[in-house]
């Protein structure tokens, strides 16, 4: 059987299925709470959200990356075909880094310090392709050219410290993409950045993503940073994703009042000494599972069965779903 | 409100609150046995003015010197040289230390490494109050105004202690503390870059109403300039511990002079998925303050850089007469740069 028999090109490349993950211990938290997405291949989603809405969570169950003691995972997880979720330790192994990458906010914390970034490189392309240390070397010198870091051969013998903000991250890139992988998870991995590296580092994001027919899940609270990337996104909140769509839907015809909110928080060309519109009080607090629609006690079109029961989940074209009351006239308008 | 009586104006309205002629911060690094002892060049002969009931926000990347601006205002640091005049009185002179910390405070990007984990949000608040003489009751009383006035009921709130609240809520609570003593002059370093985009745009109206109700003058230092466009009435540039830019917002924003501020403009993300940005403004890095160029301090990085550039320090020269001003060699007539105006000609 080849690749090719077991994922037919219309399956997705990530399909996400009612996943819901629980972090046990000292106080339970419901970090996320039934989330359901797809990625086709070589499509970029933008996992939109504020801190504690299960972006960067959801992001790290598609790689396993959770304490495994403490977290209790249900639903499906499955990434070019493979279910991630039943995967034993070595398939696992075999798994990261070869089908998925992960790029992370803070380079010098995924970097390791005792290593040069050239030797990292190599050990990764070596581990997983089977490849001499002199081929792994040569492929971490054409990687670092990729990524466009200045006189490539010589920072091949770099360790991350003496490198800047801009040309680590460069880096991380380079060995999160030397297996080729099919998927590749970003988090946050502009936030951290000066304004003016963090498009460089965007811009040759979208580029690779392009040149190498990746799929991206790239999570993110700044909506200026999804724009500048992403070609679809999906909102969370409390642990759920309350809208998803395509990138122009989602800002320009926001349905949910959490992501129109969020749009009209942003001080973008608000007008000096005119007063913000802000969204009322904080998010909810995740020791117990939602029963009801999340988002209610601060929403100003909350209606009685808003708090009573969980909102409905609508779809109102393909790959635009809205969790909210609100989105029920639009569907009738779509099926009508 | 109970408390101290805030500090008298002296200069009238026409005098800057805060005057800061060529502040300078360099620290020492390195120089063991044979090493050369090599300078940061943190913050490089700064002056600006704040005048009173003005916002005045500090833009730059990291390592340009703001904070560091922020730090040497509140003496938190030795300066190498410069002079703070507040309300024309000089500070170290004039005025004392302690006067200084009545007049001018603080709030810090970190919401919870800026309060005591051991004292109460009500303890927090009446400790500099305290401090200053107001007694016990007082200060207290006051506290509990002062969470009101930031949007915290003090019956909800008073007891608790910052671990037991939420990085927004934890921020207000620093914004009462700093108006404790009244200040006139209130420095906000990154103080809402850390907080959730709903709750930014919260505090950042909260910092506008206490504005207007307590008569304060603003110092606003952060990296995202839209935040700094909404809130400020004129803004400074920085790069590499220099100022580059100044002057009203709108023609900051609109018309930038400087090459560095134009490529910190266009960095900003588009907001319009229909108009992605398709080149990067500018390449690189920000260079290491650590022994910066020569010169102008950009031309390492800038699309228009003569040889002139690396050999003469660009004074920071007027472009027009509302106070807008710039420090580029392109905007001073007759530099000898090849885009300068010719010498004469007005600016």
């Amino acid at each position: 059987m080849t690749v090719r028999d077991i994922v037919p090109a219309a399956a997705p490349m990530v399909a996400i299925d009612d996943l819901t993950i629980r972090f046990t211990g000292e106080r339970k938290v419901h970090a996320v709470n039934g989330v359901s997405l797809t990625l086709g291949q070589g499509e970029v989603l933008g996992l939109l959200g504020e801190s504690g809405s299960g972006k960067s969570v959801t992001l790290r169950a598609l790689m396993r990356l959770l304490p495994k003691k403490r977290t209790v995972i249900s639903g499906g997880v499955k990434v070019a075909g493979q279910d991630v979720l039943a995967m034993d330790d070595s398939t696992l192994a075999d798994f990261r880094g070869r089908t998925v990458s992960m790029i992370f906010q803070e380079p010098a914390l995924a970097l390791d310090p005792v290593y040069t970034i050239g030797h990292q490189i190599a050990e990764s392309v070596v581990r997983h392709e089977g490849k001499s240390q002199a081929e792994g070397r040569a492929r971490a010198l054409e990687m670092l050219d990729l990524v466009r870091i200045p006189s490539a051969r010589r920072r091949l013998d770099a360790y991350p410290h003496e490198m800047s903000g801009g040309m680590r991250q460069r880096a991380m890139i380079a060995l999160a993409l030397a297996c080729k992988p099919k998927v590749l998870l970003a988090d946050e991995p502009t936030t951290a950045l000066d304004a003016t590296v963090q498009i460089q580092i965007l811009l040759l994001l979208r580029e690779l993503q392009r040149e190498m027919g990746m799929s991206v899940i790239f999570v993110t609270h700044d909506i200026g940073v999804a724009i500048e990337i992403c070609d679809k996104v999906a909102v969370m909140y409390a642990g759920q994703v309350v809208e998803s769509g395509a990138l122009a839907d989602i800002v320009r015809r926001a349905v949910h009042p959490y992501p129109r909110g969020l749009l009209a928080s942003t001080v973008h060309g608000a007008k000096r000494g005119a007063r913000l519109e802000t969204i009322p009080g904080t998010p909810p607090s995740l020791d117990h599972a939602p029963v009801a629609c999340s988002f209610a006690p601060r929403c100003g079109f909350a209606q009685p069965r808003c708090t009573t029961a969980l909102p409905p989940r609508i779809e109102l074209a393909p790959g635009r779903v809205v969790r909210c009351i609100l989105a029920e006239p639009h569907a009738a308008q779509v099926s009508a | 409100m109970t408390g101290l009586d805030p500090l008298a104006d002296v200069g009238g309205g026409a005098q800057p609150l805060l005057d800061v002629k060529g502040l300078t911060k360099h620290f020492p690094i390195g120089g063991g046995l044979f090493a050369a002892r090599k300078l940061v060049r943190a913050v490089d002969d700064v002056s600006f003015a704040v005048g009173k009931g003005e916002t005045v926000g500090i833009v730059g990347e990291s390592g340009c010197g703001k904070s560091t601006t922020a730090r040497l205002l509140m003496h938190l640091m030795p300066r190498n040289a410069g002079d703070i005049l507040f309300d024309g009185q000089l500070v170290g002179a004039d005025f004392s230390l302690r006067e200084l910390r009545r007049g001018m405070q603080m709030v810090f990007q970190d919401s919870y490494a800026s309060l005591n984990p051991r004292l109460t949000i009500e303890d927090s608040i009446a400790f500099g109050p305290k401090v200053h003489g107001v007694a016990d009751a007082d200060a207290r009383g006051l506290a509990r105004d002062l969470l009101t006035k930031v949007g915290l009921r003090p019956e909800v709130f008073a007891n608790r202690y910052p671990h037991e609240v939420s990085g927004g809520q934890r921020q207000r609570v620093n914004i009462a503390r700093a108006l404790a003593l009244k200040p006139r002059l209130v420095i906000l370093d990154e103080a809402v870059s850390a907080l959730d985009k709903s709750v930014e745009a919260q505090v950042l109206n909260l910092l506008t109403d206490l504005k207007r109700e307590f008569g304060l003058t603003y110092l606003f230092i952060s990296h995202d300039l839209n935040v700094v466009r909404y809130i400020s009435d004129r803004v400074l540039v920085m790069y590499l511990g220099q100022v580059v830019e100044l002057g009203p917002v709108d023609a900051v924003y609109d018309g930038p002079v400087h090459p560095y501020t134009r490529a910190l403009l266009a960095a900003m993300p588009a907001m319009d998925p229909d108009a992605r940005t398709q080149v990067p403004p500018i390449s690189g890095d920000p260079p290491n303050p650590i022994d910066p160029p020569s010169g102008c301090r950009f031309h390492t990085r800038c699309p228009f850089v003569e040889e002139i550039c690396a050999k003469t320090v660009p004074p920071l020269a007027p472009v027009d007469a509302h106070g807008h001003g710039a420090a580029c060699l392109m905007a001073v007539p007759g530099s000898g740069h090849s885009r300068a105006p010719a010498a004469g000609a007005a600016a």
